[in-house]
């Protein structure tokens, strides 16, 4: 494909067929303060200057920075068949590989990925992906407002800030309301969640591990919620479910999440995929795309999209979403990932990551004036509460190459001193003796 | 009993309060190899003329309407498993719902058999 400009002789050629004598007049109707003074762009560099100047910009930016930072996205390995078979141009440049005499391979990757986020999740059915996790959130709530005819959704307040926030946005206008239930201390306050369930609510939207690390049992919620004609909603972080259980075994009706962990880098925020998936009873109100098995005239196995009357194509402004599409790309990611790893080594990841931030949790907290908030258990991710105000600590240890993580200031007020802590499989024990390190220096001096 | 239909090939049946519904032979016809009902939650409330519950084919998705008003008080959950029954009996068998509550003098804006079969004609 060529990147070619229009050549002088080719710009003159345009001019004189639509009769304009320059450049300059053809713009002449756009007033002179609306058009751009310069481009401001620097001359042209060679192909080993412009990696230079990259990798310059990169380091500038923080990629050398040692994260400690988690709250939703997570800095995990990822295998270098990842890389190697998503970029395969069979998968890479297709565009809307639905058409089934075509795309065969796409579609029997996305069917394997529905079963793979049924398997950890332990659910019966998922759609072939949405676009990330908070956006899955909301779709699941839209889903409890369809299935159960009620209007309103609890919010537990340890689900992340930014994914309540988009549900929030989802529901507004829809005469729906989100109501939200104040957390206690670091875990999900499960008394006054079952008793604000109430004959108006469509579900109760909870997340395991939570925002600030903690681990919970839902299955008590999850029983009070059906009790009632409720759903629970349980968004979850896909690497924690190879040690702790999952969405499906705690009675779940809808399991959400980002599946960035697997196979996805952090990449200044996207693209990543969300993962939705329900009980078979609740297959025809998923949101998206969904791919079936069937046979072919000739009785071969083969797949196809499925259920599509849900979708807006057939059922317009009664589709149960606006989702027409999905993450293939990254959700293809995620499935080689989780293929690479298999089961016993998705349990080994798992294990790896809390049993390093087990180390992390007791080297920090042995710090003067530093605890753990968390009176739940935690997986590779925790609250700490320290002396002063947190962002402060944060911003110095930035200047030493580390980012100690996510100051909870600015999601919940009163938490000035909280900083949660991620520790995943990538966190060398060196470095996280240096982050216990930099953090006594900061604290003590 | 005799059946009134809608405009939208509903059908219904009274018998005393209870109203039996179903779509007519001739959308069951039109609509082709019936995949899915989507049948009302028992207790939902309707009037003349509403959405009451949702018909998938392997040709369209399609609503279905009350034809009159009242509450649903039964579904035909032979449907959920089998719901070719429509294609195969859709105006015995393969009812949808029984709907109460409804009043008779709605059934002065729906048409008698006759009425339908010519307004069939006319299509």
């Amino acid at each position: 494909m060529g990147y070619c400009p229009n050549t002088p002789e080719e710009i003159r050629e345009m001019l004189a067929v639509i009769g304009a004598g320059s450049v300059e007049e053809l713009f002449a109707p756009i007033p002179a303060e609306l058009r751009a003074k310069s481009f401001d762009l620097p001359p042209g560099m060679s192909e080993f200057e412009l990696m230079r100047h990259m990798k310059e910009k990169a380091a500038a930016c923080g990629a050398e920075i040692v994260p400690f930072i988690g709250a939703g996205i997570y800095d995990h390995v990822i295998p270098a068949a990842v890389d190697h078979l998503s970029s395969r141009a069979e998968f890479y440049t297709a565009y809307t590989p639905y058409q089934p005499e075509c795309s065969q391979g796409t579609l029997q990757a996305l069917y394997e990925y529905q079963t793979t986020i049924c398997r950890l999740t332990g659910m019966e059915a998922s759609n072939a992906s949405l676009y990330d996790g908070g956006t899955a959130v909301a779709e699941a709530a839209l889903m409890s407002l369809r299935i159960t005819e009620r209007n309103r959704v609890l919010l537990d307040a340890s689900v992340n800030p930014l994914h309540r926030e988009i549900v929030t946005g989802y529901l507004h206008g829809l005469s729906a309301e989100g109501v939200e239930v104040a957390q206690k201390g670091c875990g999900s306050d499960l008394e006054r969640l079952m008793a604000s369930i109430d004959e108006e609510t469509a579900a109760v939207v909870v997340q395991n591990p939570n925002f600030f690390g903690s681990v919970q049992d839902f299955s008590a919620l999850a029983a009070k919620a059906h009790e009632k004609g409720a759903l629970l909603i349980v968004s979850c972080y896909p690497v924690a479910l190879g040690l702790i259980a999952g969405p499906g075994e705690m009675g779940a009706d809808i399991a959400v999440g980002d599946g960035q962990s697997l196979g996805n880098p952090l990449s200044f925020g996207g693209p990543y995929f969300g993962f939705i998936a329900t009980r078979k009873r609740f297959i025809r109100n998923l949101p998206g795309r969904i791919v079936g098995e069937t046979v072919d005239n000739q009785g071969r196995r083969g797949y196809v999209l499925t259920l599509q009357a849900r979708e807006q194509h057939i059922k317009r402004h009664k589709a149960t979403s606006n989702i027409c599409s999905n993450q293939s790309l990254c959700a293809l990611r995620g499935l080689i990932f989780c293929a690479s790893l298999g089961r016993k080594g998705f349990e080994e990841l798992a294990l790896l990551n809390y049993d390093k931030a087990q180390y992390a949790k007791s080297a920090l907290s042995g710090i003067k004036g530093v605890t753990v908030l968390n009176a739940e258990a935690t997986f590779n991710e925790f609250t700490l509460s320290l002396p002063g105000e947190a962002a402060p600590v944060v911003e110095r240890l930035l200047a030493s190459g580390v980012a100690a993580g996510v100051p909870l200031a600015e999601y919940y007020p009163g938490m000035e001193k909280a900083l949660v802590v991620t520790v995943t499989e990538k966190r060398s024990k060196d470095e996280i003796d240096r982050l216990a390190a930099l953090l006594e220096e900061a604290l003590c001096s | 009993m005799a059946k009134f239909y809608t405009k939208e090939h509903e059908w219904v049946e009274m018998d005393g309060a209870q109203a039996t519904v179903g779509i007519s032979e001739h959308a069951a016809h039109e609509l082709g190899d019936i995949t899915y009902v989507e049948l009302p939650k028992i207790g939902k409330s309707v009037k003349q003329f509403d959405t009451l519950a949702g018909i998938e084919s392997v040709k369209a998705a399609s609503d279905i309407y009350a034809p009159v008003s009242g509450k649903v008080v039964q579904v035909n959950g032979k449907l959920e498993d089998t719901p070719e029954l429509v294609n195969e009996s859709a105006e015995g068998d393969g009812w949808i719902c029984k709907v109460e509550g409804g009043d008779a003098a709605e059934l002065g804006s729906l048409m008698d058999a006759a009425a339908y079969a010519q307004y069939l004609k006319g299509l």
